[in-house]
């Protein structure tokens, strides 16, 4: 994966509390055993005029010709709650989402973003949603600057920030952790016999 | 040492590294996966040319999208759900792990059959491609719920690194009404602290109306956790725990068990603990709860009204409030128990045990299902469903007018198949009342499995307590 560093967008609206992953992507339009295949069933169920149509429905930011091709999107708090479908993560990606700023994320869904190189941010997205306008974001900096030049400065978990910087793959970074949880399993065993199932041990 | 909580010796005891940051790399002892998330953690793992670390610990169930219809295939309502099932055998008979499926009498919802089967233990730390994961905290275990990426990590590695969630103890003092059950009190609780309320925290059910829960009170109150973002939930086990999970099928045996047992005991929260986060309920003071909105955190007493927006200040903005009201299409003030309701379902990982069919069957014994109302009860897993027909209870559901069906997650939400229909009110004992979650602008109300057969018969949302004739 590519790694993170700047991106600078127009950013979409979408200003709601506790907007879940049933809404990201519907479970009707998970369809493929597949992390791909899924950008068109986006917010399908606010995007489309009805159930399984691909007509717009004009009202819904997404839709709105100004935000074409914008990589940022604006939520309110508890962004990505419910369900742990990674397919919502996958589906903004491959839309084009590069980041969200939220008030604040649900945390599996915060991980999945991270795990697929987008960058969650939780800021007051309120404040940047007053008009249209290109924001700029940089991870190293950990600053988002509107068109004003105003910056305002986010948190992040420096594992995530890692992560992203870098397009680390997270199994690769724990391989080299193998001697290491080897030699843990192995007293953990002696600890508790129970706890594994590999063996006639647990009787 | 200093006074730890239940969670910190869960933590300390799987530590494998300090990875930095808070960060901890965690030892992973149990991966449960379905077809819905986990057969394609198997296919990723694989095309990326890496293997299953330990077979053993990894089991996998059909539950999402199977058909929930009596003489079931392969072949799913859901448009392409059989591609789900085909695909998450094939992977999981390529990686040799162990599956329960379709035909399996073991098959069923994952947060059921894993403690049916002994395989969730107290200690373990136990992961799922699947947010009502928290469920298992019930007997004490660490358990959580993650993506399919994760999911992929801990198969690979038998390890997940973990940012150390902050620690919430609620205690609740007291003892639940009669008819007031585990449901009611998570309800009660979300209302109270908002569906963000536990964000990052792992929550620890404690106190006098906890303890007196069996297993699957515990289950249903720890499954609801993901409802409030919570990492995960977790009560201490204690006899009631062991009782249960003694000469289950993956339990441990003999002297083992002995050990085990040993071991269990001590892992309550010591005297003295610290946590991020304290909160205190009066047992006593729950009702039965339903939902008016489209949030579980929209949650009232049965015997109230859907709030006016000065209520709820605070915790909703404006648009958000009146947006859930016209999606539900009822206005401030009105009564719930003179809302009129299409559907009823009982059901799901959170009330789809043979305890919760149980108490709904008491209520429905000798009565019927208002004209009108359609009301379908799935059995959380194929065992749960044997034992219950072996009490009878299937009968009292079809002679109530209940369809009686095979086991599996169903209507819980919307996959493309079956639906409750636009606009349909239906009172559920599910866990998410999202916008379009059991259907395209279906209207959801949550509630307890007593509160859903009790407003089935009058055919208006009823508290359990005032039915007519009871």
């Amino acid at each position: 994966m590519a790694g993170f560093k700047t991106v600078t967008s127009l950013a979409v609206p979408l200003i709601r509390d506790n907007v879940d992953t049933d809404a990201i992507i519907p479970s009707r339009e998970m369809t493929s055993v597949s992390k791909s295949g899924l950008a068109g069933g986006l917010f399908a169920g606010w995007r489309y005029q009805a159930v399984g149509s691909r007509v717009p429905n004009p009202s819904f930011v997404l839709n709105d010709p100004r935000y074409q091709r914008a990589q940022i999107l604006l939520s309110g708090a508890n962004f990505g709650c419910g369900s742990s479908r990674e397919h919502a993560a996958w589906a903004l990606a491959e839309y084009g989402f590069r980041a969200i700023i939220a008030r604040s994320f649900n945390p599996i869904f915060q991980g999945n973003c991270v795990r697929n190189g987008i960058l969650p941010i939780e800021l007051d997205a309120a404040a940047l949603a007053i008009a249209p306008q290109p924001l700029t974001i940089d991870l190293e900096r950990q600053s988002v600057r509107d068109a004003a030049g105003a910056v305002r400065d986010f948190e992040m978990d420096a594992q995530a920030k890692e992560m992203l910087l870098d397009g680390l793959d997270a199994i690769d970074l724990t391989m080299k952790h193998g001697a290491q949880i080897a030699g843990f399993r192995a007293t953990s065993r002696r600890r508790r016999p129970w706890a594994f199932l590999d063996g006639a041990d647990n009787r | 040492m200093p006074a730890r909580s239940a969670f910190d010796k869960l933590w300390d005891e799987h530590l494998v590294a300090d990875l930095g940051a808070g960060t901890g790399l965690v030892l992973v002892d149990r991966i449960l996966l379905h077809e819905r998330t986990g057969g394609i953690a198997l296919k990723a793992l694989a095309a990326a040319g890496r293997r299953v670390a330990d077979r053993a610990q990894v089991f996998a169930t059909m539950d999402h999208v199977v058909d929930t219809r009596p003489g079931r295939t392969d072949e799913t309502l859901m448009p392409t759900g059989s591609a789900f099932i085909r695909e998450t055998r094939a992977a999981a008979k390529a990686a040799r792990v162990t599956l329960f499926d379709l035909a399996d009498p073991r098959q069923g919802i994952v947060h059921v059959i894993s403690p049916e089967q002994g395989i969730v233990l107290p200690g373990l730390t136990l992961v799922c491609p699947d947010s009502h994961t928290c469920s298992q905290g019930a007997l004490g275990a660490l358990a959580w719920g993650i993506g399919s990426t994760e999911a992929e990590h801990a198969l690979a590695t038998s390890t997940l690194r973990v940012k150390r969630p902050k620690t919430m103890l609620v205690q609740v003092s007291g003892r639940l009404a009669a008819d007031v059950t585990a449901k009611d009190l998570a309800l009660y609780f979300i209302a109270k602290l908002g569906s963000a309320g536990a964000r990052g925290h792992i929550v620890e059910f404690a106190g006098a109306a906890v303890k007196a829960m069996d297993v699957e009170a515990r289950l249903t109150l720890c499954n609801m956790a993901a409802e409030l973002s919570a990492f995960s939930a977790l009560i201490a086990p204690d006899d009631v725990v062991f009782d249960y999970l003694h000469g289950r099928p993956y339990a441990p045996r003999g002297k083992c068990w002995d050990t085990a047992l040993s071991a269990w005991r001590g892992i309550a929260s010591d005297e003295g603990a610290a946590f991020d986060a304290e909160i205190a309920i009066d047992g006593a003071a729950v009702e039965p709860m339903v939902t008016w909105g489209t949030s579980p955190q929209h949650a009232v007493p049965v015997d109230s009204a859907v709030p006016a927006f000065a209520d709820v200040m605070g915790r909703e903005t404006p648009e958000s409030y009146e947006r859930a009201l016209a999606y539900m299409g009822l206005t401030p003030g009105t009564r719930l128990r003179q809302v009129r309701i299409d559907a009823a379902f009982i059901g799901s990982c959170t009330n789809g045990r043979l305890s919760d069919l149980r108490r709904a069957a008491a209520i429905l014994t000798g009565r019927k299902v208002a004209v009108g109302v359609k009301a379908i009860c799935v059995p959380g897993s194929t065992q749960v469903k044997s034992q219950a027909e072996a009490e009878g209870l299937d009968q009292i559901f079809r002679d109530a007018g209940f369809e009686w069906r095979e086991s599996g997650c169903s209507m819980c939400f919307f996959a493309g198949g079956e639906s409750f229909g636009r606009q349909q009110r239906v009172i559920t004992s599910t866990n998410r009342n999202f916008e379009s979650r059991q259907g395209p602008e279906t209207r959801s109300h949550l509630a307890s499995p007593e509160t859903v057969a009790a407003s089935a018969i009058a055919g208006i949302i009823t508290d359990p307590r005032r039915l007519e004739g009871s």
